[in-house]
């Protein structure tokens, strides 16, 4: 019964939402002067139209369902981390860097080497912004958007200077090494582990924050830090914690992207997933398990759209409006019944 | 560099810094109406593309920016009625709603300029903005008169817009109710006043100025359009309301500071002979707002219902 | 006597399954001191809501001064001179006395050009009825009986007929509340009407001309106050005979559990709210904190349970300096705390009744095992729990949102009683709870001290510290300044101590 409810929960709004955002695509999409139905049929078509299609949607997933496991965790910890996007760079770098170092290394310990570069990375990057609002109470959702400028450009200065590729004049670093490659699951699509990976992520994040009594404790400064401290929960801590575990699985999902895909660094190496992990987390109602679904929606939504682009010339933009429709209309049905909880933080 | 350049630098910076502070000052003032009565807007920079857009459409089309203006506000109050029936009657999440506004805001503005005026722009038609006024005689002060009295009018009004939002927030019924309305919406159900009245008003607020501020990038600051031409100007409106303690004049003030830093990176790229890389440049202001919010923010208490929703019964 | 001003027939109100008001019908005569008296829950403050206008009724009928009328809305009372004073302060911290005292009574789009005419109409008026008060001053600054103060004009100021006072000594030192009654006797002879919500059956005495009993939503009966006496009052109120008296001590005291020195403490905006207190709590003794709320007694609960820190001075649990602890560390030296605030701190209402019992040992076996979560035996340590306390619920999965606020307070004290406490700190424990919770807490308080641990009540509710208290500590401003046996009889010494009226002959501890 429980069961069911929650299942209808996770299933039935987010539906009821992602249909009114077609719905919303398709008159804008009239009001451009495209078919909607053309144009829709392009895009499923190009999101599961074939095996490649599928792969490319699930690669697209990736970075999305990691980054959506991670904030799930930061958001139930009641800390609003917007800066999965700068965490995702973060991570990149410290990948690249390392991919591009210890060249001399053996695939098995390579490849663990770049993921935990990334991830660590990408934890640090977030706990710096959970540092700032334990220790001087500032507000984590102006400091991590700071953070996000800041890791972007500082990746912009990487690749146009101290990492751009020793030949050739574009603003990239060399390929990293062949060891430092994520093995591919779906010859000959591009479909890696990496895809594996986050599925694992988001089970073990889902463990972390409902099974475990760090989970607990996680939950419990997230609705009421009044009530951790009273039960004896160190509350910095855990919003320390909570910044850096999803930090981390945003820095992890940039390892993954260079290690897995890229396999160099260059500017504009996310197209706005840390922005697409928010809605996807949301979504999801901060539930894991339901990130995977909305990490493979959104992933759908946005290789399809590039299809869509490429096929039907419709520009492939449109999938940022049916996004955000769709977390509108899910804020409409009521789909989040999480609020503001961190108040009692700023001192 | 020689002092006679030094001088012309920075009253070339300072020129700029007004200009460049218009966005913020617009941006934050309606920010602080919209905090100050308990609803936290994330999404003002989804807000502003959309007035930068829909003034940049309407200007092209009539070759009149005073419509683009208009049908800017006008797309700004329907974005502020959209938030606020999702945040004050439907009582949604406002993080999750501001989010969603960046979103759609970005995609929306860039779907159509790209398919509305993709086709048109290898002809694209110049057309006219607002065009700095030199104010007689003050113009030609030497230092001053760059800085001050050659600017546009909608620089020139930013300090009676924020004079009027002052007056309006301190002075009226209207302004008491509001700042009542974000410290304790309670007492002002219980004193007959409509809390949701009150917070639609200052939403709406919020958004018709973020609009305006988006408006400037596209009607007065340049004459073109590109895709998220406000590049983040919305994310470092919001830190200005909380540095400039939820007040029109602190908000002004604030911006004014982060216009210099933006002229100062602008104009230090421009300067010869510096060899500091420009990311270097381009990262001040983010890392000054870094710096500033820190050691600044301990001493502003924000308004206690910020980010609420109020249930009345 | 005199005319009808108000009349209230048949008033139903429910809210979201439970019903408040039950068909209440109700006259009150102008120029009357009307009390209307019940427990915690009779539904006396959704009633006065309604006629304020701030709740719809379900069905029913106001006719006001001879005319049936339709409140939409608080302005539509404050219109027809209706005015209240609510239990918890309606005011703007940030604001002055006079911007709180005309919001709202202006259209939106009026000039507040001349805040000093304003201030002037409320310097008059404040002479005029003896409430001093600096209109210019934040209210935030002000004390308690000062804030009532302003609420009090602001009605004035709108010129108010009719008057609704929910609780208001409940914030009160005995003085003060008896200034108060005072005053609103005065008013009532210039021709206010007030209806005074109480469940003080002494205050009922003393001011007012009828009475009206509610209880469970009901009215029970409307009698003149001159033809009843307290014990048919409380009759009345409950629906039948009483035990106001606790049931006597058992066990004997023993060894110094706690024992506090020069202890200073900080309230979170950094300034000194606990000045140099010093005292000790034996084993088998009930050691209750005395004064009007907001002289410190927060913050030194928050001190002794780690959860503030201390400014200076030192406290022993069991004889071992906890200046530092943790409330964790706290914990494991025998410490238990059920919190002032239930709703901030006692319970997280999201969370199950399950998962709020092991608040404290989430992370510790039986109820975690490598980091892990074991939920079979959390459901059944809850199971338990409830039947034990007799907590009335569905289930233990059940969000504790749901229970009443006496079953999540029988929550809370199983919780901390379970540890079998050598200190039990408990923070006005029956706060907002029904009549039969309140007992079962209160006997449940006495037996855990008969069992030999020491206990440290704050209560703001003297009847409360009389039933319990083996003596009582008197704070005001921070300080202790007074101790006294728990005696009735000492009420009028008491209430002087709490006013900060110190005697010469008290016994200060030092």
């Amino acid at each position: 019964m429980q069961l069911l409810r929650s299942i209808g929960q996770i299933i039935v709004r987010p539906t009821a939402a992602v249909a009114v955002a077609l719905l919303v695509g398709g008159i804008l999409l009239i009001f451009a002067g495209y078919s909607p139905l053309t144009a829709y049929g392009v895009m499923w078509k190009g999101a599961f139209g074939s095996m490649n299609n599928i792969a490319e949607t699930l690669l697209k997933s990736t970075p999305l369902i990691l980054i959506g496991s991670g904030l799930a965790v930061a958001f139930r910890s009641g800390i609003w981390n917007i800066g999965a996007e700068g965490q995702l760079y973060a991570g990149a770098v410290a990948a690249t860097l390392a991919g591009i170092i210890f060249t001399g290394l053996p695939a098995f310990i390579l490849v663990p080497v770049v993921l935990v570069a990334g991830a660590l990375s990408g934890a640090l990057w977030g706990g710096l912004a959970g540092f700032l609002k334990v220790r001087f109470g500032a507000s984590e959702i102006v400091t991590t958007i700071m953070l996000n400028f800041l890791a972007i450009i500082a990746t912009s200065f990487l690749v146009t200077g101290p990492m751009i590729e020793e030949v050739g004049k574009f603003p990239q670093t060399a390929q990293i090494a062949e060891a430092a490659h994520l093995p591919r699951i779906l010859v000959p699509t591009r479909l890696h582990v990496g895809f594996l990976l986050s599925l694992g992520v988001a089970a073990v994040t889902y463990l972390l924050l409902f099974k475990s009594s760090r989970g607990y404790a996680l939950r419990t400064v997230g609705i009421s830090p009044d009530a951790a401290r009273y039960a004896g929960i160190n509350v910095g801590r855990g919003l320390l914690a909570a910044m850096a575990i999803s930090g981390g699985a945003a820095g992890l999902a940039g390892a993954v992207e260079v290690s897995g895909l890229t396999f160099r660094l260059y500017q504009g190496i996310s197209p706005g997933y840390g922005f697409d992990g928010i809605a996807v987390a949301l979504l999801a109602n901060n539930n894991p398990i339901g990130v995977i679904f909305t990490g493979i929606l959104f992933g759908a939504l946005r290789s399809g759209s590039e299809v869509m682009q490429m096929n039907a010339q419709v520009p492939s933009v449109l999938v940022s409006v049916i996004q955000g429709v769709v977390l509108l209309s899910a804020a409409a049905f009521g789909v989040f019944k999480i609020t503001i909880t961190n108040k009692q933080n700023e001192e | 560099m020689e002092p006679l350049a030094i001088i012309t630098f920075l009253a070339a910076v300072l020129a700029a810094t007004w200009r460049l502070a218009t966005p913020f000052i617009f941006t934050s003032l309606g920010e602080v109406f919209s905090e100050r009565a308990g609803v936290l807007n994330i999404g003002l920079e989804g807000v502003m593309l959309i007035g930068a857009f829909t003034a940049f459409a309407v200007t092209f089309f009539t070759g009149n920016p005073v419509w683009g203006l208009v049908a800017a506000m006008t797309g700004g109050l329907t974005c502020g009625l959209l938030f606020a029936l999702l945040t004050v009657s439907l009582k949604a999440n406002q993080i999750v709603v501001g989010a969603a506004f960046n979103l759609v805001g970005l995609g929306l503005t860039s779907f159509l300029y790209r398919s509305v005026f993709s086709g048109r722009m290898e002809t694209a038609r110049e057309y006219h903005s607002f065009s700095p006024i030199e104010i007689p005689l003050l113009s030609r002060l030497p230092f001053f008169g760059e800085i001050l009295f050659r600017q546009n009018i909608m620089v020139y009004a930013t300090p009676f817009v924020v004079l009027a939002g002052a007056f309006l927030l301190y002075r009226t019924a209207f302004g008491l109710s509001v700042r009542s309305t974000g410290e304790h919406p309670r007492t002002v159900d219980s004193a007959g006043l409509r809390v949701g009245v009150i917070r639609y008003a200052s939403v709406l607020i919020g958004c018709a100025l973020a609009a305006v501020g988006g408006a400037y990038l596209t009607v007065a600051h340049t004459n073109q359009f590109n895709e998220g031409i406000t590049s983040g100007r919305g994310f470092i409106a919001l830190a200005v309301v909380v540095i400039g303690r939820w007040s029109p004049w602190g908000a002004f003030f604030v911006s004014l500071l982060f216009g210099f830093f933006y002229a100062l990176q602008l104009r230090l790229q421009a300067v010869s002979g510096i060899t500091i890389p420009y990311q270097f440049l381009q990262a001040l202001p983010y890392l000054l707002t870094l710096v500033v919010f820190v050691t600044l923010r301990k001493r502003a208490a924000p308004p206690s219902a910020l980010g609420v929703p109020y249930k009345s019964s | 006597m005199s005319e009808t001003i108000i009349k209230l027939e048949n008033m139903v109100k429910t809210f979201s399954g439970t019903v408040a008001n039950r068909g209440v019908s109700l006259e009150i005569r102008k120029g009357e001191i009307h009390c209307l008296l019940g427990e915690n829950g009779a539904g006396k403050t959704v009633l006065m809501s309604i006629v304020y206008g701030l709740y719809q009724p379900d069905s029913g009928r106001i006719i006001y001064r001879g005319e049936p009328i339709v409140l939409r809305s608080p302005k539509d009372a404050i219109k027809r001179g209706i005015g209240m004073v609510h239990q918890h302060f309606m005011l703007v911290p940030t604001l002055t006395v006079s911007e709180n005292i005309i919001l709202g009574q202006y259209p939106p789009w009026k000039i507040l050009r001349q805040m000093d005419k304003v201030e002037t109409r409320i310097e008059k008026l404040s002479r005029e009825f003896g409430l001093k008060i600096d209109p210019k001053a934040p209210v935030h600054r002000l004390s308690v009986g000062e804030q009532q103060r302003v609420e009090i004009l602001k009605a004035l100021y709108q010129g108010v007929d009719l008057l609704i006072l929910d609780e208001p000594t409940a914030v009160l030192t005995p003085q003060e509340s008896a200034a108060l009654l005072h005053f609103l006797k005065e008013m009532a002879g210039r021709g206010l009407t007030v209806i005074f919500i109480t469940h003080k059956l002494e205050e009922v005495m003393q001011v007012s001309d009828r009475v009206t009993v509610l209880r469970d939503g009901r009215k029970v009966e409307t009698v003149d106050t001159a033809e009843v006496n307290p014990r048919k009052l409380a009759n009345l109120m409950v629906g039948r005979e009483v035990l106001l008296e606790q049931p006597p001590k058992t066990g004997a005291e023993g060894e110094e559990v706690l024992s506090v020195k020069d202890l200073s403490i900080d309230d979170e905006r950094g300034l000194p709210a606990v000045k140099g207190v010093s005292f000790s709590v034996k084993s088998g003794e009930i050691v209750g904190i005395a004064g009007v709320s907001g002289n410190g007694q927060s913050e030194l609960a928050l001190g002794l349970t780690g959860l503030a820190s201390i400014a200076s001075g030192e406290f022993r649990l069991c004889g071992k300096i906890a200046n530092d602890l943790t409330p964790r560390e706290l914990s494991h030296l025998g410490l238990a705390h059920v919190p002032e605030d239930r709703h901030k701190m006692g319970v997280v209402l999201p969370f199950s009744i399950a998962e709020n019992f092991i608040l404290h040992d989430f992370d510790s076996p039986p109820f975690a095992k490598n980091g892990f979560l074991r939920t079979g035996t959390i459901t059944a340590h809850a199971n338990e729990m409830v039947g034990r306390y007799d907590v009335r619920l569905s289930g233990v999965e059940q969000q504790i949102a749901q229970l009443s606020g006496g079953n999540q307070q029988k929550v809370v004290i199983a919780r901390e009683l379970h540890r079998n406490p050598r200190l039990l700190l408990v923070n006005e424990p029956t706060r907002g709870i029904d009549i039969g919770a309140t007992e079962f807490v209160r006997r449940q308080i006495a037996a855990q001290r008969d069992t030999g641990s020491a206990v440290l009540l704050i209560s703001s509710d003297l009847e409360e510290l009389f039933a319990l208290s083996d003596r009582l500590l008197i704070f005001y401003e921070g300080r202790i300044v007074g101790e006294t046996p728990a005696r009735k009889e000492l009420i009028e010494e008491i209430g002087l101590l709490m006013a900060g009226k110190s005697m010469e002959t008290n016994s200060v501890t030092k």
